[in-house]
């Protein structure tokens, strides 16, 4: 089980990672533009939400395969296909993540308003410097929101590991997918182990995001 | 010198302003009207933070005309908005301190600022724990701290009680007659405006009814 803990964990953790820092650009254009198709984007960016995982998994299994026309750009790099590859995982998870790091940070930058920014410029604060000093410290609830959610719905995936994973051993095969194996062959007790330790790390999960919600509901002293 | 401002324009569809006006860059001049009238759009259009279409030229330099539109963030004013405006998520002393960074020295020096206001005690205090009289007087200190070219008042009275708003009128009248720079004072209070200003400028419905 170590082994596949292990991959898990790296799996969510670089998928948190790389998702923060592609999804803060894209939830602050959305949350301050004004421009009437930012919708569009945004339900783009939303329909993994509804979206079967063995859907996303299905396309990026199809744009990471050697047959690919993307694949086709990264073969002067020796790179003939990503699929089953823990790469091609992530770039699946990136997929399968994206909304549960756009929402809330595009609520926390939303709930910012135009004021505090508004603030910093007569100070003589250019946009980026009001970005990296206002915005980002005023959001960092929602970065936390983010980074848990992000984090566990990682860890909770499974139709799209399926697709593009192969379930290798040490290289692709994550908590989720392991469980499925375990009760195909019957190995009930293993299951339930993998199982327990899942719904208490979901739980753990949640209630640090209520914990995290509940300090922004109350004003600080 | 003087300020000169001549705008004609619509902000976000509905709201149309008028207002046309030059004033000695000195003194206190209020910007008198009814909620609504547009005196606020103009402090904001002063501060480069809507743009309605029109001039701005400041002491021959050009803020605004129809080539041109400096950022708020180049303009150097200071800007005390309704409820004094300090970033919440820093203390009193960081938010002097953002605002000091950013402009330098200059002829406001922060421990004379501190004092002058009497925000001394103040400075490691949040602003969601100040009184509306504190966190006036730390967002008036603050803005001096940026060197201002311009201060900008709105309302600064409107939000405190009687007796906490006897206290600051008489603060802020000497005050704004130590500092050298040109202020305009947003309020819908006459006597306000009587006590405080040089000059009054009268709006009513985006239109500048007396200047």
């Amino acid at each position: 089980m170590g082994l596949v803990l292990a991959t898990t964990a790296e799996l969510a953790l670089v998928t948190t990672i790389l998702l923060l820092i592609i999804a803060t650009p894209l939830a602050w254009w959305l949350a301050r533009s004004r421009c009437w198709w930012k919708e569009v984007v945004g339900a783009i960016t939303a329909l993994p939400l509804v979206l079967p995982p063995t859907v996303i998994g299905f396309y990026v299994l199809i744009a990471l395969g050697p047959a690919s026309p993307l694949m086709a750009l990264l073969e002067p790099f020796g790179i003939r296909t990503l699929a089953f590859t823990f790469t091609g995982l992530v770039i699946g998870s990136l997929f399968y993540s994206l909304p549960f790091a756009i929402q809330p940070l595009r609520t926390a930058f939303e709930a910012i308003g135009d004021r505090p920014l508004e603030i910093a410029a007569t100070m003589g604060a250019g946009s980026l410097d009001r970005f990296f000093t206002v915005a980002l410290p005023l959001a960092r609830r929602g970065f936390l929101s983010a980074a848990i959610l992000v984090f566990a719905h990682t860890v909770g995936e499974f139709g799209v590991v399926l697709m593009i994973g192969g379930n290798i051993p040490g290289k692709t095969e994550v908590l989720s997918t392991r469980i499925y194996q375990l009760v195909e062959s019957l190995r009930f007790s293993e299951a339930h182990r993998i199982a327990a330790v899942l719904v208490l790390f979901s739980f753990a999960a949640l209630l640090a995001l209520l914990l995290i919600d509940r300090r922004i509901g109350t004003p600080r002293p | 010198m003087t300020i000169a401002v001549a705008l004609d324009g619509k902000l976000g569809g509905a709201f149309a302003l008028q207002a046309m006006f030059e004033v000695p860059s000195s003194g206190v001049t209020a910007l008198l009207g009814p909620s609504g009238s547009g005196k606020t759009s103009v402090l904001r259009a002063l501060a480069g933070l809507d743009r309605i279409a029109g001039t701005i030229i400041v002491d021959g330099e050009v803020w605004q005309d129809s080539t041109t539109f400096l950022p708020p963030e180049r303009r150097r004013v200071g800007y005390v908005f309704q409820g004094a405006g300090l970033l919440p998520h820093l203390s009193v002393a960081a938010n002097l301190a953002y605002a000091e960074r950013r402009a330098g020295p200059g002829r406001f020096a922060r421990h004379v600022v501190v004092a002058r206001a009497g925000i001394a005690p103040l400075l490691d205090r949040r602003p969601a724990s100040l009184s509306g009289g504190e966190a006036q007087r730390a967002g008036i200190a603050r803005a001096l701290l940026g060197q201002p070219r311009l201060l900008l008042l709105d309302e600064p009275l409107s939000a405190l009680d009687t007796d906490a708003r006897a206290d600051l009128l008489d603060w802020l009248d000497e005050l704004l007659a130590e500092i050298a720079i040109p202020v305009f004072h947003v309020t819908h209070d006459h006597a306000e405006a009587a006590r405080l200003a040089a000059r009054t400028i009268r709006l009513r419905d985006g239109r500048v009814i007396l200047s």
